[in-house]
């Protein structure tokens, strides 16, 4: 692979791998630990042609970014987690509207204002935060590389599918610096344009065997009426049509449920054998690497599954690893999230412990190890 | 400009005839002011794919559905803010927002004020009919105090928005004001709004018999667009008069229609000026 080798920030990761991947519009309000995303892109965008607004608060930006998207430009926003508890409107709205879109959420710590350590608090968020409950895709970089592939990954996801795409970033990876290797280009994915002329166009026609409707430009012959009512294909609303509102409805989840070969990208180290499994993401997963291959020295037999994908969860991967482990651990940045959705996937075939740490502070792998020895 | 067309050349050209009728209460102002949109449209001469409709929540918000026009139907109040995102994200197009009182004014002020500031090509259409008209006739920024309303059962104890100052004085460079009786001239601020390059208000003042004209006994639709006739001064007429004797009129015409920096044009000029260039700067801080 061309590229070049620097060292940054894992925001300015994000940054640089939405640029590459194609993204021209940025909307976003200042946060921190995500500020640094939207200073570099006020800089970067404009010198690659595209547009940088600050906007008046966090639901103008989710909005507004949403607004270009479907002005035909790939569009990001950034925030961390107050700003996410606001953008929950815009994004909900995004999903129904079928707008493909990506949203970058440097974790800090919550609830309310809470404090700018890192954290994981908003995994939940990420997946129930909008009402309505879409089914969105949500990723969860542990390093600066990481940062920068989930971003070009998320970009084409939700061009893809049509989507908003969460990226789970946090205020230790968000401000940790590593040398990468940025390639000259990556590889790029576009929404779907029509394939039917303009008087036959429907704005969700999902005659389409994925399940993803086409998407036309404005500005041409074809009409398009976006909603975030229910609809129909037309874009006209289908106050209480229940046949017609459930299609919709199903469509919408089983749209990303349907390919999550596509979708769900895990990490597997030392699971053949493994008898106790961590199960990991984001920032934690590093810790819980070195805890693995610290129990291993030990003799335990240890292994990580580590989710790049926390949404949709990989139920099946972890259902499967249930029938030969002994217990998984599950170390978060909260006070048990995602531990309730391996809880579920296992099924009560092994034990499932969670290790939880919200003072601010990183797990350490220590603290991993010890957990794996207290669950032998 | 061509000749005018007639009103069902315009249903034809216009309007997705299949969703005909609209939801809106008999005597209610909303259908006349897309009847004027679409007649001001016209007047501009731009061909109608360049127009996208960008809608809030609330009767009028619903405009759009009727329309053949390209529409964004997305959230209550934050019209301005997708505006913005389409208009910089592809400058040819002509955003319309379409906005009642309560989505501009209320749910969506910040957005409103903050479109006004950065004086960006949109044009905003706000419908003002005092009250919150889908939802039953609740008390809006703009209902006069004193009335009733669904939720001001005693009386509005608030006082209302003047919304053309408040977006002159946010920086908007095109504002009126008009309403449902007075069509050829709001036809003709639509034209020149659309035209104007920045941020464009037209306030229209509408009718709600169904709720603020049946709770303010106001009688039937036509009396309220007598109503509309008997009370309405021109703004060049009312530069004249006194703070009491403007009490409950209502001012028309154009406040403001200035040429100043548009905040589209002023960013492409931007992007012409760096594109390309690798500035050694990638964080200002660093």
């Amino acid at each position: 692979m061309n590229g070049k080798e620097r060292l940054m920030m894992g925001n300015e990761a994000c940054a640089e791998g939405a640029i590459l991947a194609g993204v021209r519009f940025f909307a976003g309000y200042p946060i921190t630990p995500a500020s640094e995303i939207a200073e570099i892109l006020s800089v970067r965008l404009p010198q690659a042609g595209g547009c940088f607004i600050q906007m008046e608060d966090e639901l103008g930006s989710i909005t507004a970014a949403t607004g270009a998207s479907l002005g035909g430009v790939k569009a990001m926003t950034a925030s961390s987690g107050p700003g996410l508890s606001l953008k929950q409107e815009g994004i909900g709205c995004a999903a129904i509207m079928e707008v493909p879109i990506v949203i970058i959420n440097v974790q800090r710590g919550g609830p309310g204002i809470g404090n700018i350590q890192p954290s994981q608090g908003d995994v939940m968020q990420a997946r129930w935060g909008s009402h309505g409950g879409p089914q969105l895709i949500a990723l969860a970089p542990s390093s600066v590389k990481e940062c920068f592939d989930l971003t070009v990954k998320a970009v084409n996801l939700a061009e893809r599918f049509r989507v908003p795409v969460i990226l789970l970033s946090d205020a230790s990876v968000g401000h940790m610096r590593e040398k990468i290797l940025v390639p000259d280009s990556v590889e790029t994915v576009h929404r779907k344009r029509p394939s039917v002329p303009p008087e036959d166009f429907l704005t969700y026609d999902t005659d389409a065997p994925d399940g993803v409707p086409p998407m036309a430009d404005f500005g041409t012959e074809y009409r398009s009426h976006y909603t975030s009512f229910m609809h129909y294909k037309n874009g006209f609303p289908a106050w209480t049509d229940l046949e017609v509102t459930d299609t919709l409805i199903r469509r919408l989840s089983n749209k990303i449920l349907w390919h999550q070969d596509e979708i769900v990208f895990l990490e597997r180290y030392a699971l053949e054998d493994a008898e106790l499994v961590v199960v990991a993401y984001g920032s934690t997963a590093r810790p819980a690497r070195a805890a693995v291959a610290m129990a291993r020295k030990e003799g335990t037999r240890a292994g990580l599954l580590k989710l790049l994908t926390v949404w949709p969860f990989p139920n099946e991967e972890v259902r499967k690893l249930s029938e030969k482990a002994k217990a998984m651990v599950v170390p978060e940045m909260n006070l048990g999230q995602l531990v309730g959705e391996v809880e579920r996937s296992a099924r009560g075939k092994c034990g499932v412990v969670g290790l939880n740490r919200v003072d601010g502070g990183l797990i350490t792998p220590e603290q991993i190890f010890t957990r794996l020895q207290e669950v032998i | 400009m061509s000749k005018s067309k007639s009103q069902s050349e315009l249903l034809a050209k216009h309007y997705r005839q299949k969703t005909l009728p609209t939801s809106w209460c008999s005597g209610c102002g909303i259908g006349t002011v897309i009847g004027a949109i679409v007649r001001g449209i016209e007047g501009t001469g731009l061909p109608s794919e360049r127009f996208v409709f960008v809608t809030g929540i609330g009767c009028y918000g619903g405009a759009g559905t009727y329309l053949k026009f390209s529409d964004i139907h997305a959230l209550h109040g934050r019209c301005p803010s997708y505006g913005t995102g389409l208009k910089l994200a592809n400058p040819e197009l002509y955003p319309i927002l379409l906005m009642g009182d309560g989505d501009a004014a209320s749910i969506g002020g910040n957005h409103l004020i903050h479109a006004a500031r950065r004086n960006i090509d949109l044009t905003a259409i706000i419908l003002n009919n005092h009250t919150y008209g889908m939802t039953g006739g609740q008390y809006s920024p703009t209902t006069p105090q004193g009335t009733p309303a669904a939720t001001a059962p005693y009386g509005m104890v608030e006082g209302p928005f003047d919304l053309c100052r408040l977006v002159q004085a946010a920086g908007a460079s095109f504002v009126a004001r008009t309403t449902v009786y007075h069509v050829n001239q709001m036809v003709s601020f639509f034209t020149r709004a659309i035209l104007h390059r920045g941020f464009a208000v037209v306030e229209v003042e509408s009718q709600c018999p169904t709720y603020f004209g049946k709770l303010n006994k106001m009688g039937t639709p036509v009396d309220m667009l007598k109503w509309q006739r008997d009370h309405t001064v021109p703004v060049e007429k009312a530069r004249g008069m006194k703070p009491q004797e403007l009490e409950g009129r209502i001012i028309t015409g154009i406040f403001v229609e200035e040429n100043r920096n548009e905040y589209v044009t002023d960013y492409y000029r931007l992007i012409e000026r760096v594109k390309g260039k690798k500035s050694e700067i990638r964080n200002p801080k660093s």
